[in-house]
């Protein structure tokens, strides 16, 4: 196998694999906040307003993770360092 | 945007010999002008009467708004916040909710903006800590609680700026992203829904942005506070001891 199919397969596979095994940790620990910013606002609503602000920041916090993965995956398929050098020799 | 280019910085508009005028500066510029535009217009003729004008009402929910949530997080004074923390907010607001518009597409969709901004809140933190605690009093927080946790701050700091970049960036890029492939899968009906849900994020994204940046100055700033406080809680301690 010429290393072009080599490096465009191992990036494709990388890249679905990275987004796969990224998102689910991520996605664990927003429905687990959630669930719990949830059952706070029921418990006591007068507090609505800081709960929630926090609870953006946190997802936002734990969404980066997932983002990250994202981002190597774009990387991988659409601005691969490795595809450009063996196009250009 | 086409699906093959990752970033704005990509598309060129005009280009004469290395200096090159592309997509990510034309749609800053317009963000820019849009704004100040708008607030010029506005601030021309205020009124303090009962009667005002819509546009004028819309300025003071938002600054009101604005100026209310920086109180929440920061418990002082706002208005050394204000200018900074609403200009993040306003222009990335903006920025990603123009995404609407046929033909723009969001400057925040590229590294290069996203990595300015975040190194703005770089900048921006050290300056209100010094501001408000003094150049050793900002230092010492470095070495809090103990020497050993020195660099881990400082690559705490180090790495909340590249998350600050890359969390707006991917954000904004994936909206793109995703917009670009379901074109290409489902033409008709669901890239739609997908825009509306984009704008929503924009804008949530927008406020986290801001939010974020203000939790890290309230931090740079806040502990010489609490410790101010611990202290005066101590000496009428003592006054009431001595007293007693």
């Amino acid at each position: 196998m010429d290393s072009i199919s080599l490096i465009g397969m191992a990036s494709v596979i990388t890249a679905g694999l990275t987004v796969a095994i990224g998102s689910i940790g991520p996605s664990l620990g927003e429905g687990r906040s959630v669930a719990q910013a949830l059952s706070s606002i029921a418990q006591q609503p007068d507090e609505t307003n800081n709960i929630t602000r926090t609870l953006f920041v946190g997802l936002a916090m734990i969404e980066s993770t997932a983002i990250y993965c994202f981002v190597v995956a774009m990387i991988l398929i659409f601005a691969n360092p490795f595809w450009d050098h063996v196009i250009a020799k | 945007m086409d699906i093959k280019t990752v970033s704005p910085d990509q598309v060129v508009f005009w280009q004469w010999g290395p200096v090159s005028v592309n997509a990510t500066i034309v749609f800053t510029w317009v963000v820019m002008g849009l704004l100040v535009l708008v607030s010029w217009l506005v601030t021309r003729r205020l009124s303090s009467d009962v009667q005002f004008s819509r546009w004028q009402n819309l300025l003071e929910i938002l600054v009101e708004g604005m100026q209310n949530q920086i109180k929440d997080i920061s418990h002082q004074e706002t208005r050394i916040y204000l200018p900074f923390v609403g200009t993040l907010f306003l222009f990335i607001a903006v920025c990603n909710l123009l995404s609407i518009v046929p033909g723009y597409t969001p400057p925040t969709a590229s590294l290069s903006t996203t990595a300015a901004l975040a190194i703005c809140v770089f900048v921006a933190v050290p300056l209100y800590g010094i501001l408000n605690r003094g150049f050793l009093g900002y230092l010492r927080q470095y070495i809090r609680p103990t020497m050993f946790m020195l660099p881990f701050n400082i690559m705490g700091e180090l790495s909340r700026t590249l998350a600050l970049a890359i969390r707006l960036f991917g954000n904004m890029m994936s909206g793109a992203k995703i917009g670009a492939i379901l074109l290409a899968i489902v033409p008709l009906f669901f890239p739609i829904i997908m825009h509306a849900l984009g704008l929503l994020t924009g804008l949530i994204q927008a406020y986290i942005f801001a939010v974020l940046a203000m939790v890290y100055i309230a931090s740079a700033t806040r502990a010489h506070q609490e410790r101010e406080q611990k202290q005066e809680k101590k000496q009428e301690e003592k006054g009431e001891k001595s007293h007693g």
